[in-house]
Parts: C-alpha cells; sequence; structure tokens
C-alpha cells in the first residue's frame, strides 16, 4: 500500500489539521508516514502545501515526485491547479469549491472549475457550505476528508476512530459534529461519483 | 507506534535527542526552519523535570557564546539557529572550534534552500569546513535524531564542537523516530587547563595548533562513521555521491535497488578513501548534494584528475533552489514522468499581512506622512513587516540583514537624504537594531526610526521577544532624546494623529524613534483562545 497525497490550501485555512486525521489514522495501522510542510514567510495567506505519504514500506523522500501523486486533495480550487504536475494519471482531486479571494486577480471561477472537470477522477464539494449546515463552519476540513474516504486507502470506520482520537480532549459535541461532518462528505462524494 | 517511537518533525527529532543525549542547557534566536528545536525544549515536560534550560536569546551570537559558556563548565548544550544565523554568529562560532567544547556542544544549523523563508540560500557546510570541525548532516528524521545523540558523542571525544546541518525539507517534515533510552547530564567540570579558553595569540596559537593537529583524526572518523555507507552496485558505468537529503532523492528513485554503486555521506571533513574507492572504479561519478556544489568543490583539491566528476559545476543539476526527485532523476538520465502542466489561468498567491495586523495601520500612516517625499527613502528589515514592499503598500525599499534598516537610514542621512527613515520591528531591534541606534545618537543622525512593535517574533510564529516593555528605556538608555519618543497606537481611527506625529518626527533634525504599539493579532487570538478554554475548565 501507498499513497501519495498533495494536501493544498491558503495558509490560515488549516492543511495541517488535515495531514494530523489521516496521518493518525495512518500510524494506527503502523504504516509509515512521511509529511512535509513549510512554515514562516508562506504562512501569511500564501499558498500552503503538505506532502503525506504513507506506504508500508519504507518511504526514502519527503517530498513526492511530480507526476506520482495518488491524490490532490484541497481546501480551495484555484490552490488545485496550482499541482496539477504532481498528479498522476490516475490520480484523484479532491477539491472543495469554495473560494479564497485574498488576491485582486482571483481567476472567474468557472474557469477554475472547468480545469479541475477535466480530469475524470475528481471530486468538487463545496465544503464550506456544507458544514455551515451542520452549524459547524470550523469542520470544512473533516467534510473534505469524508469526500477522500474512499480513496485514501482505509476503511471509513478507521477515518472515524482517528478523527474520534484527534477530538477527544475536546468533548463529545465536538467528536460528534466532526464525524458527522466526514459522513456529510462521504455521502456527497459517492452520490457525486454515480453522477 | 511501538512506545518508543515518536512522529516527530527533524527539529523536534533534533530537541528530542538533546534531551535523551543529556543537554543541560538550550540556546536559540528563532528563524525558520529552526525555530521549533528550541520551541519542544520549552514545551517538552520532560525538559522541565529534568531542570533543562531553554532560553530563547537577544541574538544568535549571544545563543552560540551562551553555548560556549555552559560547555566551559563541562556540561552538554546545543544551540540552534536558521543558516543566515550563523553569520550573525560567526565570530563566536568560529572562535568555538579553537577554545575547544568541554562539555559537548553541538551547533544546529537550518539551511533554507529555495528561500521559502530567507534572504539567501547560503550552505552554512562551509562554516563548518572553515572552522575545521566535524559536520553531521542527516539525511532524514531518524537520523536527525541519532546524529544529534552521537554528536554530543563525537564532541566530547575530540573536545570540539560540532556543527549539526539540517536543511528545510528535514527540519519540517515529520515521520516516525525511534528513541534511545536517555542519558544522564553532566555534572559541573571546569576545563582542567584553566587558560584554554584565553585565545590570547600566544595561546590562540597553541589551540590553533591542536585543532589542526586533530584533523587527520577527524577524517578517520568519517571514514568510520556509521552515517557515510558505501552502498555497491553492479553497474560501474555511474557512481553516485549523495550528501544529507540528496540521498533520499536517490533512492527514491531507485526505490532502495540501485544499480550504481553509492557513497552516502552525512559526516564530514569528507571520507576521503571511500571517494577515491568510488572514484577509482566508475566512469562517471555524479556528485548530488542539497544547497552549494560543497563535496564537488572539494574534489578538485584531493583526485589527481577530476574529469569524470560531475553536478552543479558542470550543469547536471541546477545551481539554484533545493533539489527533489524530479531534478536527480533527470541528471541519473532516469524517465520522469511529470504530471499536466499548472493551467494559464492559475495565478501567485503571495503571503500578506493578516487581517486586523498593526503593520497594516503602521504603513498607512507611513506612507501619508512620506506623500510629500519622493520615493525610496525608507530601510527596512527582517520581520513580517517586510510584508511592506507588497502591494497595496510599497512602503519600503530595503531587507537586506536583521539590523540593517537602522545603519543604512543612518548613512543615508550622512550622505544627505532628508528624511531618512528605518523600520524596525521589536524583536529584530534588541537583535541587531540598537548598536545602529547608538550609532545614529552618537552623530546625532537626523533619521526617523519606526519600531513597529506587536510584542512578538511574529514571522516564526510568536515566540517572546526580548523588546517586551522595555524599548522605551532601551532607546532612553541609548541616548534618544525623550522628547522625540513617540509612541502611537496603529489603528484606523487613529490615522490622522499618527500621520501628525510621524510628519513632525520626520521634520526633526535629529534622531527620533516612533513605536507603533500593537498586539500581534496571531499571538492576541492564540492568548484569546486559551483564554477562554481556561475560563471553561473553571466551570
Amino acid at each position: 500500500m501507498k499513497k501519495d497525497i498533495i494536501l493544498a490550501g491558503v495558509g490560515g485555512q488549516g492543511i495541517l489539521s488535515i495531514a494530523a486525521t489521516i496521518g493518525l489514522a495512518a500510524i494506527k495501522k503502523n504504516l509509515n508516514i512521511k509529511q512535509a510542510e513549510v512554515h514562516g514567510m508562506s504562512q501569511r495567506g500564501g499558498e500552503v502545501v503538505s506532502h503525506l505519504r504513507i506506504s508500508d514500506s519504507q518511504i526514502f523522500s519527503d517530498l513526492i515526485t511530480k507526476g506520482q501523486a495518488d491524490m490532490i486533495l484541497s481546501l480551495e480550487p484555484l490552490e488545485t491547479l496550482r499541482y496539477l504536475p504532481y498528479l498522476h494519471e490516475s490520480g484523484w482531486i479532491i477539491s472543495n469549491s469554495e473560494p479564497y479571494t485574498n488576491i485582486p486577480n482571483y481567476p472567474d471561477l468557472e474557469l477554475v472549475y472547468n480545469e479541475i472537470r477535466k480530469y475524470k477522477n475528481h471530486v468538487l464539494i463545496n465544503a464550506d457550505e456544507i458544514a455551515k449546515k451542520l452549524n459547524a463552519p470550523l469542520s470544512a476540513n473533516m467534510v473534505l476528508i469524508g469526500a477522500a474516504a474512499h480513496y485514501l486507502g482505509f476503511e471509513p470506520q478507521e477515518i472515524e476512530d482517528a478523527i474520534r482520537e484527534q477530538f477527544s480532549k475536546k468533548g463529545e459535541d465536538i467528536v460528534n459534529v466532526n464525524i458527522q461532518a466526514f459522513r456529510e462528505g462521504l455521502a456527497f462524494a459517492k452520490e457525486y461519483i454515480k453522477a | 507506534m511501538t512506545p518508543n517511537k515518536l512522529l516527530l518533525l527533524g527539529d523536534e527529532a533534533i530537541a528530542q535527542a538533546a534531551i535523551d543525549a543529556g543537554v543541560s542547557g538550550a540556546y536559540a534566536y528563532p528563524g525558520t526552519p529552526s525555530s521549533e528545536i528550541l520551541e519542544y525544549l520549552i514545551d517538552s515536560k520532560e525538559a522541565k523535570q529534568k531542570g533543562i534550560i531553554a532560553q530563547w536569546t537577544a541574538n544568535e551570537k549571544t545563543a552560540v557564546e551562551a553555548a560556549i559558556g555552559a560547555s566551559y563548565v563541562g556540561k552538554r548544550t546545543i544551540v540552534a539557529m536558521k543558516h543566515v544565523g550563523l553569520n550573525v554568529a560567526a565570530d563566536a562560532f568560529i572562535n568555538s572550534a579553537l577554545t575547544g567544547a568541554n562539555g559537548g556542544m553541538i551547533v544546529v544549523t537550518a539551511d533554507d534552500p529555495s528561500m521559502h523563508s530567507s534572504q539567501n540560500e547560503q550552505d552554512n557546510r562551509f562554516y563548518g569546513d572553515f572552522a575545521h570541525i566535524p559536520i553531521l548532516e542527516p539525511s532524514n528524521q531518524q537520523e536527525a535524531y541519532d546524529m544529534c545523540f552521537y554528536g554530543f558523542q563525537l564532541s566530547e571525544k575530540f573536545h570540539i564542537p560540532i556543527l549539526l546541518r539540517i536543511t528545510t525539507r528535514v527540519a519540517h517534515s515529520r515521520a516516525g523516530v525511534l528513541h534511545k533510552d536517555p542519558l544522564p547530564q553532566n555534572q559541573i567540570s571546569l576545563p582542567t587547563d584553566l587558560k584554554q579558553y584565553i585565545l590570547l595569540p600566544a595561546l590562540a596559537r597553541k589551540r590553533w595548533s591542536k585543532l589542526l593537529s586533530i584533523q587527520p583524526a577527524l577524517i578517520d572518523e568519517s571514514e568510520n562513521s556509521p552515517f557515510n555507507k558505501f552502498i555497491d552496485g553492479n553497474d560501474k558505468s555511474i557512481g553516485i555521491i549523495a550528501s544529507g537529503i540528496a540521498f533520499n532523492y536517490v533512492m527514491e528513485n531507485f526505490q532502495g535497488a540501485n544499480p550504481y554503486p553509492i557513497l552516502k555521506i552525512s559526516q564530514y571533513p569528507i571520507p576521503e578513501k571511500l571517494i577515491k574507492k568510488l572514484y577509482n572504479e566508475v566512469d562517471r561519478l555524479i556528485v548530488i548534494e542539497e544547497g552549494y556544489p560543497f563535496i564537488e568543490k572539494m574534489l578538485t583539491s584531493f583526485l589527481c584528475d577530476n574529469l569524470k566528476v560531475e553536478g552543479k559545476l558542470t550543469g547536471l543539476l541546477p545551481r539554484e533552489g533545493e533539489l527533489n526527485p524530479n531534478i536527480v532523476a533527470q541528471a541519473l538520465g532516469l524517465p520522469n514522468i511529470e504530471g499536466k502542466d499548472v493551467p494559464s489561468i492559475v495565478v501567485a498567491r503571495p503571503p500578506s499581512f493578516c487581517p486586523g495586523c498593526s503593520h497594516i495601520d503602521s504603513y498607512n500612516a507611513l506612507n501619508e506622512a512620506l506623500k510629500d517625499y519622493s520615493k525610496g527613502r525608507v530601510f527596512s528589515d527582517i520581520g513580517c513587516y517586510t510584508l511592506g514592499a507588497t502591494p497595496p503598500f510599497e512602503a519600503i525599499n530595503s531587507c537586506v540583514d536583521m539590523g540593517a534598516s537602522i545603519s543604512m537610514a543612518k548613512a543615508a542621512s550622512d550622505m544627505g537624504l532628508r528624511p531618512a527613515v528605518a523600520v524596525i520591528g521589536d524583536s529584530t531591534f534588541t537583535h541587531s537594531g540598537m548598536t545602529g541606534l547608538l550609532d545614529a545618537v552618537v552623530y546625532n543622525a537626523p533619521i526617523t526610526v519606526i519600531i513597529l512593535d506587536n510584542s512578538t517574533t511574529g514571522m516564526t510564529g510568536g515566540q517572546p521577544s526580548h523588546a517586551n516593555q522595555r524599548l522605551v528605556s532601551i532607546c532612553t538608555g541609548l541616548g534618544v532624546n525623550p522628547e522625540h519618543i513617540r509612541i502611537i497606537k496603529p489603528l484606523k481611527n487613529r490615522h490622522q494623529e499618527n500621520v501628525q506625529v510621524i510628519k513632525e518626527e520626520l521634520a526633526y533634525e535629529g534622531v527620533s524613534v516612533i513605536i507603533p504599539t500593537r498586539e500581534c493579532v496571531q499571538t492576541l487570538n492564540r492568548r484569546m483562545r486559551a483564554k477562554f478554554k481556561e475560563k471553561g475548565e473553571n466551570k
């Protein structure tokens, strides 16, 4: 088993919490992981990326080889496109559709979506909207993990266990709402792929 | 994960290794990508229980000096900084090789090729060579742990400090790390030779001679180091030397099954015998290293002919930026199939000030106060506020090194520029700005120094600032006229008032210091969240 995942977003969106959840699920299965991130200047509202690698054998490089990523998991649609050179031709794009427009020259959103739709293997999901409906705007990241769950190489239950562990200190309510968010994402992706 | 396996950043692995190796004192000034080393030591319960001193210092020079002092009394010590920090600390660092180490001493340099968060991409292995001390260059997080642990032993074996060099991808990547049983800390034991640390010329010559005399033994140590590995391969058409993290990129391409012989180098001085063995076996020798062509250049000094050596100097690999598996694949002539190109509609998303940041209001006021003058007169410094260079502010005209803003503005005013403005953060000011301000005071230079006081070291994640609550007394103590030390509150609704203050000081023919004071929104939010949490827990 090997999964190379590009996590993308804008500084402050919380891609590291996604890495933490998936990483935890991997550790619970005793898999090897490597997760590279960049701190400092880039975290100030700029583009941020993390390379998450999971494998049952030894992982050498901290960086994913361009053309070899199994997935781009992105909190922001424009950021999804920035990392396309990393994606393997059979890889998946799981992207939030909600734009983060902190730049004056943000491209036409439809054009951005069209670029994503060019890939057969994609799920475009408004994770923010779904999270808001659950009264849990901070759980958009969990919605997104849900949407990715089918292609991460884990059983949904294994990821739920990781979420439970990750949020256990914050109380049962927080755990439940995050698991709910995860399930909504999972269900959405199932329908999306059928359509 | 097994109980003694932890998921750690490379930085954290180094910190945990220091704890386990019996470190007693850790000192650092924050700097990406090194900051998490001391943060981990400060936050570690284990370090606290063991009474380990872990402190932020005013700058990297005082950090290295502190480490020399801790080592002098026989304790183990570690000091950490980003690559450019070693420039600041160079005086202390180079001389520490002459004084030698009594307790084990490790200097960690976290280099930043590709300049993710830096002003240059200097390769500090050159400093290790310059100082004539061993350099350790781990290739992954486990080695970061193992080599830090080993580094203390090496330091105490040869009684010299060790340079531990990591790069961004080792520092800021997380992996499972096995840790060792902890060693006890050293007891205080002063050097047996009480003149060892007195670098008077006559004594320094003896120390230099001693340092030179151990060089062959250091090379020998590298030849036999468990971290320098010769991995044989059947195909001798190519031989590969890969150092530090570059080794991972090579192995990633071969997935552990290398057809060519590979020499992995993680300990310096370079193992000359191992290199010669490889050189004599192969048709082409490719050198792959993260940073400058350090090994590649050294090969010319002891190979009788280096005609078959290829690397960054010959253009096989790029001189600029960090390596990655794709660059290495190309250099080795391996297939390299990248994904689709980035669509042309994609635009850059540069970093920007956080919403609500006090620097926004400070720069708006400064820009307006300066609008009647020609552009190009604001010398700035290194920190979040350097983002004042970006639109819509475009408020600053320089960013060179820590503290340069004040010295540059002073000299510009010496040359006749009026007004000349320096913009510097509170932490940068106490790092290296105070001496420049003293120069300005001594010559009564007509400059306006704006110390942006957000009460933290913001860019590196909000570490405490030595300037905290001390700026006015520092400036007064350095001799700035108290009437021209003006504190303003950078807020939208104080804009006109602030513009007026800046205008008045721009017109003053002497040293003025304006201190816009408002807490960093990131640390404020963090503090509020913690307070809220505390309240909740007390219910």
